[in-house]
């Protein structure tokens, strides 16, 4: 099996100079001196932070540099991957690392544009919750070892509990913007946020979202969105601004609860509440619900370019952001909130005592109050709903 | 000995045409770059034109009509106002005392970096601004903020005003120049004299003046409200954006189709820039035209108290509106946690400093290794040139100085683009020295620009006594003409740094991501909207801008303490 793999990375990377992922000690050492771009959305301080502590651990235990290259989007680095594969660049491209997931990882890996397998070769994959949680498939796309998980997110929403209640479904959410007109808002799609919410639309009100887990044909999208755009037609006069303005991403949302321009806000993370709150970017009644029938979860991965000159590097921060250490470390909610993707079972006592010890934080339900996680839909429908939003509310308002 | 002196002679006369390939090649590469792809000539990425393609997808596109009356409407009603509110305010005051003093105020206010300004402005007046903050809810009777559509609005008004603020400075401060070479005071007296009134009397006689020697400057501001990125991306409309910010988000999408659309949309932007320098041009015909018939007809007073209070309040207001954002700035970066209608936050905390201070000191070393390197280089071209001039007489023509303005006159988003998918083909397009390359044809305009006059204005008697003392030409230079013009020198250095400083687009098209300086991670984090992280990069900007200007006023007054003549240079 190890020798199918190994066969596999041969055969699947021209990787005359990278390190088989399966020899971790060729790996490590050759990672030694190297520096790791990895691109990564830049736009939230308690991430950069986060980053900057994980740099500073790889360089410690490894003597990896690592660089955090600041996004704006992510697509910015799949971009310059490929501008680099179409001019030549096979070799020591600007990219090392890319947080990513969905379309973005879809593309890459249907257009080789990236290192691997690796991530079930490396060391801490051994914890990983492979059973419980969906880290083999990314929006239904098989992951097949091209990218390696970091960090589970899932949709809450986030509202002032001095202004409002918990709502349990998209229905009361319209009929509650609709009696509180300009107190709601989501991220400007294609913004990754913005569009779960399209999405969270999608799947709370269809009947049967099973669809969602094919590709997108011409033939169903029409009447498979229909209630969607019904939805949105209702939703978007009771938006803030009317919906004549976005935010541009969701941590530009806490701002505005802050100053009470928003009672309710989405967010792709259950702990980023409690954690702005602690930073006080968010007043203290700020509470997080799901709706009754669940709401959509993913996980976050990083995947490494194939024209990466520093992959070994790549894999050690990879296999480094899976330890408990850096797992237990996102976790608390004073730092990041991010759910953990590795399985408390697979850890020993010393390792699970980190995470026993955290706090959830005001704002952060437990896993049980999280409830069902509803499965992200294929990456088509995301592709095709966001540029559908662009073409009716995105322009010529 | 003789050999050096054969290669300084040699080296000299190359400058100037060194100077214009610096400023004017990566333009000329980059409209190139930018054509190609246009019509569908992309074979980097197997397509092969000249096709149609990529400007039907443009035209396709229906956010179109809005982005481009966007563009239009945003540059000329910047520029329009912005030169209103200058003429007003030096018709009116030019000599007084309350002149003098913004004139003091408007001119660090000018190297204030754009997006600070930007983020200052949305800070203050969005509808949980300070503004609003300040004035409730015992005067507004707001408890929440209003909901309404002041910052990113429809119009792109809150973008024109954020343009206006910023232009004020850069074109009073060129009019002031301006000024000097016009006659401006004799002309007053005299239409003084016939009983004109104050600013009547100006825009008569000295305006036309005025005016000829400012048009460059003044295209520039209107090439630049076209075309702005940052501004735009923080205070404009984003459904749609304006056709700048939509051509730098399609060059960031994945799909090769869309930066075939971006090098389309660039070429539609340099043609609306053209259309609309050519729509300004007739229209400076028209009022040339009434202006005349208005001049003859004679008439001393036309509303001259309230042009001139007009224009007073609303350059103080810009003045304020600056220096009112960088002070909300301040109060955000030490903001704890700061709620609706408070007027300053629950509690004041070194907490954002310390959390930003690695961050802050990796992109100030990014910032000021740029920026350093780019002005030294611009200083040698320029120093370069015009001792050129001053020794072989190559002098600049008229048309020389239509190609110092080119580059601020081309869009950046017509010729940057472009310039990234050459670089991108020749390998070289990752790193600090093509964005160094990138920076020096903005900087070298502005530093040529500043340096000029005073250069050419130096006492050329000092040269023949020096000479005649046995000194050479590069002694001269050296030891007599630019301590002379330190003053000068500094203020171009610190006009060059500020100018670097400020490059957003550049430096993220050019530097692929990877070189970060202040203004890129400003911008970057205007998307997150985490204000406190925003008030530390803006504040830390502002300040990269404007010590150098502090530094340019008070290092001649230490050095020259005791010359009271060189003081002013």
């Amino acid at each position: 099996m190890k020798y199918l793999a190994l066969l596999a990375a041969v055969a699947a990377t021209p990787a005359w100079s990278q390190a088989d992922p399966a020899d971790w000690d060729a790996v490590t050492s050759a990672a030694q001196g190297q520096t790791v771009f990895w691109n990564a959305w830049g736009g939230s301080t308690t991430t950069n932070d986060f980053i900057s502590w994980v740099a500073e651990r790889v360089a410690e235990d490894y003597g990896v540099t690592l660089e955090h290259v600041k996004l704006t989007d992510t697509a910015d680095a799949v971009t310059r991957v490929l501008s680099e594969k179409q001019a030549g660049t096979d070799t020591d491209g600007a990219i090392d690392m890319i947080w990513i997931n969905g379309a973005n990882f879809a593309a890459m890996k249907e257009a080789d544009l990236l290192f691997g397998p690796f991530a079930e070769q490396l060391p801490n994959w051994q914890y990983v919750d492979v059973d419980g949680k969906t880290v083999q498939t990314d929006f239904t796309v098989p992951v097949e070892g091209y990218e390696s998980p970091w960090a589970m997110a899932q949709v809450v929403f986030v509202y002032d509990s001095a202004d409002m209640e918990p709502l349990g479904s998209m229905q009361s959410i319209l009929d509650w913007s609709t009696a509180n007109p300009g107190r709601f808002t989501y991220p400007q799609p294609p913004d990754f946020l913005g569009t779960t919410f399209l999405k969270q639309v999608l799947v709370d009100t269809l009947d049967d979202p099973s669809v969602l887990q094919s590709p997108a044909t011409d033939e169903n999208y029409d009447a498979v969105t229909a209630p969607l755009w019904d939805y949105l037609d209702a939703l978007t006069p009771t938006l803030w601004r009317e919906g004549r303005a976005y935010p541009a991403t969701g941590t530009a949302m806490f701002p505005l609860i802050a100053d009470e321009e928003l009672d309710l806000s989405i967010s792709f993370s259950p702990g980023a509440a409690s954690t702005a709150i602690a930073n006080s970017e968010l007043p203290d009644t700020v509470r997080t619900f799901v709706l009754d029938k669940g709401t959509i979860g993913n996980a976050s991965f990083v995947a490494i370019p194939y024209n990466s000159g520093s992959a070994e590097g790549a894999m050690v921060v990879a296999n480094f952001l899976m330890s408990p250490e850096a797992q237990a470390r996102a976790q608390d909610p004073d730092v990041l909130g991010y759910g953990t993707v590795l399985d408390m079972d697979k850890l020993d006592a010393d390792q699970r005592a980190a995470f026993d010890a955290l706090e959830l934080g005001v704002a952060t339900l437990s896993p049980a109050e999280l409830g069902t996680v509803q499965a992200e839909p294929h990456p088509s429908w995301m592709t095709r709903i966001a540029d559908d939003w662009v073409t009716r509310y995105g322009v010529a308002q | 000995m003789p050999g050096r002196i054969v290669t300084r002679r040699r080296l000299l006369p190359v400058l100037p045409a060194l100077t214009l390939v610096a400023m004017l090649g990566p333009v000329v590469a980059g409209l190139y770059g930018t054509v190609l792809p246009a019509f569908g000539h992309l074979p980097a990425a197997g397509l092969t034109g000249p096709s149609l393609e990529a400007m039907r997808g443009l035209f396709d596109w229906p956010g179109l009509p809005r982005a481009v009356t966007l563009s239009l409407t945003t540059g000329i009603t910047t520029t329009a106002i912005a030169l209103a509110i200058v003429m007003g305010l030096v018709a009116g005051w030019s000599g007084t005392a309350a002149f003098r003093v913004l004139e003091r105020a408007l001119s660090p206010l000018l190297s204030v970096p754009h997006a600070a300004a930007a983020f200052g402005l949305a800070f203050l007046i969005a509808p949980s601004g300070w503004v609003a903050r300040a004035t409730s809810p015992w005067l507004t009777g707001w408890d929440r903020p209003p909901d309404l559509l002041i910052v990113q609005d429809t119009w792109g008004l809150t973008m024109t005003a954020g343009l206006v603020i910023k232009e004020i400075p850069f074109l009073l401060l060129m009019t002031l120049a301006a000024l000097g070479q016009t006659d401006a005071v004799r002309a007053r007296t005299i239409a003084a004299s016939l009983g004109y009134g104050r600013v009547t009397g100006w825009l008569k006689c000295v305006f036309p003046r005025v005016y000829a020697q400012i048009r460059l400057p003044v295209y520039v501001v209107l090439a630049y409200g076209m075309s702005v990125v940052d501004v735009a991306v923080i205070l404009g409309p984003n459904t749609p954006p304006p056709l700048s910010v939509q051509i730098v988000r399609w060059m960031g999408e994945p799909d090769f189709a869309a930066r075939l659309l971006a090098n389309a949309g660039a070429l539609l932007q340099l043609a609306l820039v053209i259309a609309a320098l050519g729509v300004w041009r007739l229209a400076e015909r028209i009022v040339a035209w009434a202006g005349r018939r208005w001049i003859v007809a004679g008439r001393r007073f036309c509303g001259d108290r309230t042009i001139a209070a007009a224009a007073l309040g609303l350059s103080a207001t810009a003045a304020f509106a600056i220096a009112g954002g960088i002070a909300v700035l301040v109060v955000w970066s030490f903001a704890g946690f700061w709620g609706f209608p408070d007027a300053m936050p629950d509690a004041l905390t070194l907490k954002n400093w310390m959390r930003h201070a690695a961050g802050l000191g990796d992109a100030l070393t990014q910032t000021a290794v740029i920026a350093i390197s780019v002005t030294a280089a611009a200083l040698v071209l320029t120093i370069g040139c015009l001792e050129a001039e001053h020794r072989h007489g190559l002098r600049m023509t008229r048309r020389g100085m239509w190609l110092l303005y080119l580059p601020l006159i081309i869009p950046q988003t017509a010729f940057l683009p472009g310039l990234q998918t050459l670089l991108l083909n020749a390998g070289a397009d990752t790193g600090r020295a093509p964005v160094m390359l990138a920076h020096l044809v903005f900087v070298l305009p502005y530093v040529y620009l500043s340096l000029a006059d005073p250069f050419r204005a130096w006492d050329v008697r000092n040269a023949t006594v020096a000479a005649a003392l046995g000194a050479s030409p590069d002694r001269v230079l050296w030891r007599v003409r630019l301590p002379i013009l330190l003053r000068p020198l500094l203020t171009a250095t610190a006009i060059g740094l500020s100018v670097s400083v400020g490059q957003y687009l550049p430096t993220l098209l050019i530097g692929g991501g990877r070189v970060s300086t202040l203004t890129t991670e400003a911008v970057a984090l205007a998307s997150g909207g985490d204000r406190r992280a925003i008030a530390t990069y803006g504040l830390m900007q502002t300040a990269a801008a404007l010590v150098p200007f502090a530094l340019a006023l008070g290092i001649p007054a230490l050095i020259w303490r005791n010359r009271k003549g060189l003081q002013h240079g």
